[in-house]
């Protein structure tokens, strides 16, 4: 019952830190209201785009590779997860997780030297 | 009597015991905030044979920080018309929020630490993944070209790199048995990893200053090509809270790194044990802090496409290299 409460309260200290963390800006931000100016004026609503008229807006079609990078990213973090769990319990698992975690990890990399190749990686 | 505490039953006397410590320490943080920009600025002047800040709060310019902090809270607050307003508004606080909770799990000493969960290093990590969300956000909802690139790049970035960041560390994790940080220090008793994983050390530093969007990774906020990057339309109070988030987490990541590769609050030789835990951390901290400040000062920025192609190239192979060098050095030797 201990170790419950234990556990319990570890984790109620991270809800306080969250609690915290944004209490902050809220309360600063609120603060600040009530001390700053409030002048508005058309200029200054604007958008900036180093003095000439801002023209349509920005939200356009993106470059497609930062989502092929996205992409890249999901594969390697799932092998993270995976990664992670097989370190902790390395010491019970012996040579034989460590071979199976080896060509686990060599069929991510053919898949990575395949991006490589097909020149996914080169930035433009 | 904190042990104590930790074992009586949940509740809301409980929480606000905990809300009233956190709050200690986020003043802590904040006045590291405040002298560690000053530090920076000031290491910065010298290293450029200059003075840096000298004009207030005397000789050293021990208020120039605090000053512009009333300058930023005095300042108007302009949401641009073509913006996302409630996107606008939020982003600032989803960037600073995770910054300050992953602070939650970090022992800075034997006793003086928060919340000792046993996942302690994935919970940094994964918490402080979030934060990029705050930095699109604010790129997309500033409707604005300079900042929409910023936040992309800053979302590019701090994803490719947060893979050498997470697997370098596994080197550890594998010496340790262990995510707890606690158990992570205790076993560095015998020698810091800095000694037993150099390579790992290597990578995850590199990684943790493009997470940290410093120099010479500071992309996605260049200011001579972007101007600002995704902050280039927040002014006032919503800005002096993404630059904090970004110092804050400059604490954090020192004191991570303190804490897993060089010892956290242990002494380096035995016979230095009379000295407090409290002293050590510290110091090495400092040196974690001023070896930022001096990379700042000593590296140009990267170009974007080498930025990209070091992290998946180079730093990719050599974390997964380095993680079954440790798991077969510890299968023969330990």
């Amino acid at each position: 019952m201990e170790l419950l409460n234990v556990y319990q309260n570890n984790y109620l200290i991270v809800f306080a830190f969250l609690c915290l963390g944004v209490l902050l800006p809220v309360v600063a931000l609120y603060l600040g209201k009530l001390l700053r100016p409030h002048v508005p004026s058309d200029a200054k609503y604007t958008t900036y785009e180093s003095g000439i008229e801002p023209f349509h807006d920005s939200r356009v079609q993106f470059n497609v590779r930062y989502y092929i990078f996205a992409l890249m990213f999901v594969i390697f973090d799932v092998e993270t997860v995976f990664l992670y769990p097989w370190a902790v319990a390395y010491d019970k698992l012996g040579i034989f997780a460590l071979v199976e975690m080896l060509i686990f990890v060599a069929m991510l990399l053919i898949g990575l030297i395949y991006a490589w190749k097909k020149k996914v990686l080169q930035w433009i | 009597m904190i042990e104590e505490l930790l074992q009586s039953s949940p509740g809301w006397a409980n929480f606000g015991i905990f809300f009233l410590l956190g709050a200690v320490l986020l003043l802590i943080v904040l006045g590291f905030v405040t002298y560690g920009i000053l530090a920076e600025r000031k290491v910065l002047g010298y290293m450029q044979l200059r003075h840096g800040p000298n004009q207030v709060g005397g000789k050293w310019g021990l208020l120039q920080t605090v000053a512009d902090v009333l300058k930023l809270l005095l300042k108007e607050d302009i949401i641009p018309k073509a913006a996302d307003k409630p996107l606008f508004i939020i982003a600032p606080a989803i960037a600073f929020a995770p910054s300050f909770m992953v602070l939650a799990t970090m022992p800075f000493t034997d006793k003086f630490q928060f919340a000792d969960i046993g996942v302690g290093l994935l919970y940094y990590i994964a918490v402080s993944g979030l934060t990029v969300f705050g930095m699109v956000l604010g790129g997309w909802a500033s409707n604005n070209k300079y900042a929409l690139l910023g936040g992309m790049r800053a979302a590019a970035q701090m994803i490719s790199y947060e893979i050498p960041l997470v697997m370098s560390v596994l080197g550890v994790i594998l010496l340790t048995g262990s995510l707890n940080l606690n158990e992570i220090v205790t076993h560095q008793e015998h020698g810091w990893f800095i000694l037993l994983q150099p390579i790992g050390f290597i990578v995850f530093f590199i990684a943790s200053i493009a997470e940290l969007n410093r120099t010479p990774f500071d992309l996605p906020e260049s200011e001579n090509e972007l101007v600002a990057g995704y902050h280039v339309e927040y002014s006032g109070f919503r800005w002096a809270f993404f630059m904090l988030a970004e110092y804050v987490y400059l604490f954090a990541m020192s004191a991570l790194i303190t804490v897993v590769f060089l010892g956290g609050w242990l002494a380096p030789f035995g016979f230095l044990d009379f000295i407090p835990g409290a002293v050590w951390f510290a110091l090495k901290f400092s040196v974690v802090v001023f070896i930022y400040i001096w990379l700042r000062a000593t590296l140009p920025r990267f170009r974007a496409d080498r930025l990209m192609e070091f992290g998946w190239k180079v730093l990719l192979p050599i974390a997964l290299a380095n993680i079954f060098l440790t798991a077969l050095l510890k299968s023969l030797f330990f």
